[in-house]
């Protein structure tokens, strides 16, 4: 058990590179089977980690460059865990789902390298091997939707890779002052995330280094107004690449946030929860409108995946456990649910070849089965009580509520407006006559479609009504964060907002 | 008059040896071609990859920090690390003449003379602190390479080789206006003399040593292609064959490099500021504007004869930080960096077809690599490999060079420049990703009929592995390597 997290990682690159000998045909057997173990293995990982250890546990150290204090360490706490569970189950449910011609074996091979970076980012201890992983995710992702995707593909991919690129090099020249910073404080130098953890630093370092990892990070999330790309992203990359990308890509900015930012600059943190708070609220509100108003299915998910990564910024920068361990969750729900949702447009693309909802309607009547999966996705999205989209809204809204009334009602719109673009494409997409000749004759979702739908629905339903296996860690992990950021506050604000925190802790 | 004895022993013959084999092996093959004519290249590559092993071997025993033949030779960390670049990148250049395809220059003796020659003038550059030895041996490197460019024999070569030449004297016309400069203030040619007497002298008067600097920056700009003394280096790559426009690309720069660092680095430590901020300068636009042109660029040697500029500009940076962790960066810097660009010049080779012209002016058009996956799948992803490393993607190696040198600078105050640094790699990207884009989301043209890999043989496959060896597994070799490379930099003063 020492090696699982290394296994983790590395499993599924080293299988794609064996997947090249592969015979084409039978490709998708191999990615499945390949993936199916890598999912057995995190669930392995989640039966043997134990919930009430807050720490990282299977810590792995191996220098690289121990003079530069770079080091291969790798390490799971809960926050992310289940992020890793997320990425390994999205994979799997996403290759039983794909049905791409086209060169299978080349796209099977890079969803296994993909796969890699993800589960590298969220278990990576050491920030230069965060940052390899956070990069090297670009690269499958930019072949995946370059070369399976619509017609400005190159376009979409390229626009992906720079913007992101840039973002994550502003964010290494923070690392390396960091690192720097802990060489003048200590007399070594070290890039190891827990060791930033205990760095305590002045006020006016902790602004510009958390403004240099927001930046990489934001543009990830992404964060108004850097989120131009993902819409471009998400309308020409394949339905494969859509579900990972809002799945699990977008959760590597959020994780950074609540990995890197709160405790390693927890006083610039609560010094800059408003403006943060104003981008986030902007971020739910303009683009949970900008949905509304989209004529392409698969814009209304996209503009809605950026609404719902709004609530959960608002709930990481709560600075309470409510808060940050509700947004942890609703990373998770909403990698499930949007995955989902983008599983579902792509059924419906593949029929038609189209997204567009003016072309759709009265489907409810000859696709039944697809019409009450969505139905029942499209709640959770809602978040309506007893889904999984719930428990995370409602324990990120009310982190933030202890912050600010104003902000947890402005977010709270997010969810009404949510509501109301997603019924319109549901009364849209499935309710009135059927009109168009050519939805007549759809046929119904096929068993592989079914597969991956009815098992998101059924982890959303179970998550919905006991969320506790997952939030237990999750909480665990969290206070144990807000315990040291209580410690390292030297700000006045930032100390009265943790002994909050702490009293409230105290009374349970 | 006393008769000046001069013993053996306080020649220390031992430094000037790696530079004799290597002449000597020049010559070698030269009466080998007087003996019996036309004899396949073959046997000249071998002979002159023998030589540079011998040569090679003579630097490895050197004993550093010593100085020999009247102290005009001095083997310092430096020199000792630069003299092994040198040959072991002349050694890996070299086999790249063994093409399937026949070239014109490469059936000539005098090509491998010629090259052998040059790499005893880059071995005289930096194993001396004497401008004149120095002069001698970039005059010498420089002579010979502006030959081997125009024996490639086509319309284009002879138009690099003369532009090469043109500028390569004005850039010795300067670099000699300097040197006479520097004697004239301090009565002598070596560097380390002229630093302590300038220092005693406190730098007066300034006006004469910030006009030597001046000419000392431009001669060496010629040679390390920093903006704007840069011009010629598109057109002299494109002119060049592919194999020795890499060659070009890494192997004269490092000799250049540790020139510059011999020379400048008394003055930016010294208070002469001047210096100091007209390198930050330099190094800035060399970076940015190198990269903004290789955006635009339709042909992909082009692209990487500019890419080459602004990788040089970033590495210049070092130079002008000037700590030991900064100058050790540059040389990590550019060990990876002949990996990764001998690779990707290499790959050029490969696809070099005399008949087949994709393009009335360019031999190398992105179009030429449209959907190479599907055609070439390994090379294509190779090439992506190469293009990767060179954005500083990690975890391929000029990552981990560039991690350095902008952690060397974020170190040294110079936070900006780091931004500048990480901004430019952005930039960057973009070029790189275009080829990437041509080779992977493309459709391979149909109506050329394939010449992919024509001219490629064993021994290019060969270099293009160890070169994609390197530049994949560099992870694994970084941490000895830099312990080395930080020791050999740290005892040699810089």
């Amino acid at each position: 058990m020492d090696h699982i997290l290394s296994l983790l990682v590395f499993f599924p690159a080293l299988a794609g590179m064996l997947g090249f000998i592969v015979k084409k045909e039978n490709i998708k057997v191999y990615g499945i089977t390949v993936a199916t173990i890598e999912f057995v293995l995190s669930l392995i990982l989640w039966l043997v980690f134990d919930p009430s250890n807050g720490g990282f546990q299977f810590v792995e150290f191996i220098p690289l460059i121990p003079n530069y204090g770079i080091n291969y360490y790798l390490g799971v706490d809960g926050i992310s865990l289940f992020i890793i569970i997320l990425s390994t189950f999205i994979t799997l449910v996403g290759l039983i789902s794909l049905n791409i011609e086209k060169n299978l074996k080349n796209m099977i091979i890079s969803l296994l390298f993909l796969e890699m970076t993800m589960v590298g980012v969220f278990v990576a201890l050491d920030a230069v091997v965060f940052y390899i992983f956070w990069e090297l995710s670009l690269v499958p992702m930019l072949y995946i939707i370059g070369y399976w995707g619509g017609e400005l593909r190159v376009y979409a991919a390229i626009k992906f890779f720079l913007y992101t690129f840039f973002g994550s090099l502003i964010m290494l020249v923070g690392m390396l002052f960091l690192a720097y910073l802990y060489y003048l404080a200590t007399g070594t130098i070290s890039f190891a995330i827990p060791d930033w953890h205990r760095l305590i630093l002045p006020y006016d370092y902790q602004i510009w280094l958390f403004l240099a990892f927001f930046l990489g990070m934001a543009i990830k999330v992404p964060m108004f107004p850097f989120h131009t790309w993902l819409p471009y992203a998400h309308g020409q990359a394949p339905t494969i690449g859509s579900v990972i990308l809002a799945a699990v890509l977008l959760k590597m900015g959020t994780y950074g946030f609540v990995r890197f930012l709160l405790p390693i600059f927890p006083d610039a943190s609560v010094a800059l929860i408003a403006p943060i708070a104003f981008l986030s609220i902007v971020m739910v509100i303009y683009t949970a409108m900008v949905a509304y108003a989209q004529e392409d299915m698969k814009q209304v998910i996209a503009y809605s995946s950026i609404s719902h990564m709004g609530v959960i910024v608002l709930g990481t920068f709560a600075m309470n456990v409510e808060g940050i361990a509700g947004s942890i969750f609703l990373m998770i729900s909403h990698g499930i649910v949007s995955g989902a949702l983008f599983m579902l447009v792509g059924n419906i693309y593949d029929r038609r070849h189209t997204k567009l909802l003016s072309e759709f309607g009265g489907l409810a009547s000859v696709m039944p089965k697809y019409a009450t999966i969505f139905g029942i996705v499209l709640m959770a999205s809602v978040g309506l009580p007893l889904t999984i989209g719930f428990v995370g809204e409602f324990l990120s809204l009310m982190g933030i509520y202890k912050i600010s009334a104003a902000y947890a009602f402005l977010g709270g719109t997010g969810i009404i407006l949510g509501a109301a673009y997603m019924l319109r494409v549901y009364k849209l997409a499935f309710f009135g006559p059927l009109t168009n000749e050519k939805n007549k004759n759809l046929p119904d979702l096929n068993w592989k479609e079914l597969t991956s739908l009815v098992s998101l629905v059924a982890v959303i339903i179970w998550l919905g009504v006991n969320p506790n296996p997952v939030l237990k860690p999750i909480n665990a992990s969290v206070e144990s964060m807000l315990q040291l950021m209580e410690k390292k506050a030297i700000t006045k604000e930032a100390k009265d907002i943790f002994a909050h925190n702490k009293v409230e802790l105290e009374a349970k | 008059m006393e008769p000046i004895k001069v013993s053996l022993e306080s020649l220390n013959l031992a430094t000037l040896f790696p530079m004799l084999i290597a002449v000597g092996g020049g010559l070698t093959i030269l009466i080998i071609d007087l003996i019996k004519e036309s004899l396949h290249k073959s046997l000249y590559v071998m002979i002159a990859i023998l030589f540079l092993a011998l040569d090679l071997g003579a630097v490895i025993g050197l004993d550093i920090n010593t100085r020999g033949f009247f102290d005009v030779m001095f083997v310092d960390g430096i020199a000792y690390l630069s003299q092994i670049i040198v040959v072991v990148a002349s050694m890996l250049f070299i086999p790249l003449a063994l093409t399937s395809k026949r070239f014109h220059e490469f059936s000539l003796p005098e090509f491998f003379a010629l090259f052998l020659f040059m790499v005893a003038g880059f071995q005289f550059m930096v194993a001396s602190d004497n401008l004149i030895l120095i002069f001698v041996g970039l005059e010498t490197a420089s002579l010979a390479l502006y030959t081997l460019i125009a024996l490639h024999n086509r319309e284009k070569s002879f138009e690099a080789a003369i532009k090469y030449f043109t500028m390569g004297a004005l850039a010795a016309g300067f670099f000699a206006f300097g040197s006479a400069l520097l004697y004239g203030l301090t009565g002598s040619v070596e560097i380390y003399k002229i630093a302590e007497v300038l220092a005693d002298r406190s730098y007066e008067p300034m006006w004469v040593v910030l006009l030597a600097a001046a000419f000392m920056i431009a001669a060496l700009g010629f040679k390390l292609s920093m903006v704007p003394f840069h011009t010629w280096t598109p057109d002299v790559y494109e002119g060049a064959s592919a194999a020795l426009a890499g060659y070009m690309s890494v192997v004269p720069k490092i000799a250049g490099f540790v020139v510059a660092m011999r020379l400048f680095e008394f003055l930016i430590h010294s208070d002469v500021t001047w210096v100091r901020d007209i390198l930050y300068l330099a190094v800035v636009v060399t970076m940015t504007f190198a990269n903004i042109v290789a955006l635009v660029q339709k042909d992909v040697k082009r692209m990487l004869a500019y890419s080459s500029i602004s990788h040089a500009g970033f590495v210049m940076a070092a130079i002008m930080i000037g700590t030991t962790q900064a100058n050790s960066g540059l040389f990590l810097y550019w060990i990876l960096f002949l990996f990764t660009n001998l690779g990707a010049f290499t790959m050029l080779w490969i696809s070099r077809h005399k008949s087949q012209i994709w393009h009335d002016r360019f031999d190398h058009p992105y179009e030429k690599f449209s959907g190479l996956v599907q055609i070439m799948p390994m090379a294509a992803t190779i090439m992506a490999i190469f293009m990767l490393s060179l954005a500083g993607v990690p975890p391929f190696s000029l990552f981990w060079g560039k991690l350095y040198i902008m952690g060397a600078a974020v170190n040294s105050g110079y936070i900006v420049l780091a931004i500048i640094m990480a901004i430019n790699s952005a930039i960057s990207a973009y070029y790189y990703l275009k080829l990437i884009v041509y080779m992977f989301m493309r459709e391979p043209i149909s109506d050329k009929q394939v010449v992919y890999f024509k001219n490629a043989s064993l021994s290019l496959k060969t270099i293009v592995g160890i070169s994609a060896t390197f530049t994949i597994l560099s992870v694994l070799f970084i941490s000895p390597l830099l312990n080395y490379i930080t020791e050999v930099v740290r005892v040699s003063g810089f």
